[in-house]
């Protein structure tokens, strides 16, 4: 592969050409994703494929942070429904997920043949520690985001800690967090706002 | 570790896919924010699989390519077979699907407004809240297991500097960790 070249910020990127370039181009970039999609995704479809210019790919990022749902897959229906509609949404979705899916189950099936194995049972354990890794690694990361949020660096790192306390230590129930606490979270970023 | 599969009533199927109908609208920062709840569900509440089992889902799913939401298939499959992986994927996918795509078209037209600002803002502590959560509840059997307890917590300790510090693809540590695993040592 050649090393892509920097994208002008503003240019306007090339789109796919149609439902199936779509349904390609999101299968090529889930099965490089190991351990998470979004790094390959961010290669694939700006620095290569130039379908999005960094600004957009950012935004598009940070909307589908805030909606349910996987980020990936939300960024996935998004930039299909920019070009296709719903159909390009459908496509870019099932590229997404439908190779991936049938590698998946096939490795859970042969897990639970050779769960037995000491190997494969301690390299399980092993590929499993590292996953928790990661996505405490992802949340550290994240992390120094509260320092440019709008509520201000202290009241941002107490909702959070709260959230952790709530959901790790007492185990409450997700939709009473999501939706109390949130509400609560909102309501104070709305007076914020207003300054 | 042997797989003790329940055969799930038709109700109990249900029963499950009610609740990745619900936790898919809850997912704000990826499926992954709602394992503990999973958790909370399919093994403290229900019994259908045990906590190693559920750990080994997510890690079968982080080890293979492609998005991470794929767990939820891994686990509804550890449940109820093909049955079981239908409930949950199309559960946690169809409303969070349906919703980020009128809420895509609604909320470009509105970027700028107070009301989607503070949603933005007020959401993203929580998100972060949850995924130290989730990263918690991962690492504690691991770090729970004494006779693994110090090669778990230096893994997971390589993992987050590696991931923070560089740029290193997270497949070699995934590969890392399989290794050592192997050898016995996490």
């Amino acid at each position: 592969m050649t090393a892509p070249s920097p994208t002008p910020p503003s240019l306007p990127a090339a789109g796919p050409r149609s439902n199936a370039d779509l349904f390609r181009t999101f299968t090529r970039l889930a099965l490089q994703g190991f351990g998470g999609v979004l790094a390959v995704a961010q290669r694939e479809l700006v620095d290569y494929r130039r379908w999005l210019t960094r600004e957009q790919f950012v935004e598009m990022l940070a909307i589908s942070q805030v909606l349910p749902g996987p980020n990936i897959v939300n960024l996935s229906l998004m930039l299909g429904d920019r070009y296709f509609g719903l159909r390009g949404a459908a496509s870019a979705l099932a590229g997404l997920l439908a190779v991936p899916l049938v590698i998946v189950l096939a490795l859970a099936t042969l897990y639970a043949e050779f769960a037995s194995v000491p190997v494969v049972a301690g390299a399980l354990r092993g590929m499993g520690a590292v996953a928790a890794g990661l996505v405490i690694a992802t949340a550290v990361k994240l992390f120094s985001t509260l320092r440019n949020n709008r509520m201000g660096p202290v009241l941002g790192t107490g909702f959070a800690a709260l959230t952790f306390l709530l959901i790790a230590w007492l185990r409450w129930p997700l939709a009473w967090v999501v939706v109390g606490l949130g509400a609560v979270a909102v309501a104070v970023a709305w007076q914020k706002e207003a300054r | 570790m042997t797989t003790p599969q329940v055969a799930l009533t038709a109700a109990e199927l249900l029963g499950l896919f009610a609740h990745f109908l619900v936790l898919s609208l809850l997912a704000v920062g990826g499926a992954i924010t709602t394992a503990p709840d999973m958790h909370r569900y399919i093994v403290g509440e229900h019994h259908w699989i045990t906590d190693a089992q559920f750990t080994t889902s997510i890690a079968i799913a982080q080890a293979a390519p492609g998005p991470n939401v794929l767990f939820v298939a891994v686990l509804g499959w550890n449940v109820a077979g093909p049955l079981g992986a239908l409930a949950t994927m199309t559960g946690i996918l169809l409303p969070s699907t349906a919703l980020s795509i009128s809420a895509w078209r609604w909320g470009t037209a509105r970027r700028e407004t107070r009301g989607v600002r503070a949603f933005t803002t007020g959401l993203t502590p929580l998100t972060i809240g949850l995924l130290c959560a989730t990263g918690w509840i991962l690492a504690e059997p691991y770090v729970g297991e004494p006779s693994h307890r110090l090669g778990a917590i230096v893994l997971i300790a390589v993992s987050v500097a590696v991931m923070v510090w560089t740029r290193l693809s997270p497949m070699w540590l995934v590969g890392l960790g399989a290794l050592l695993g192997a050898l016995g040592w996490a």
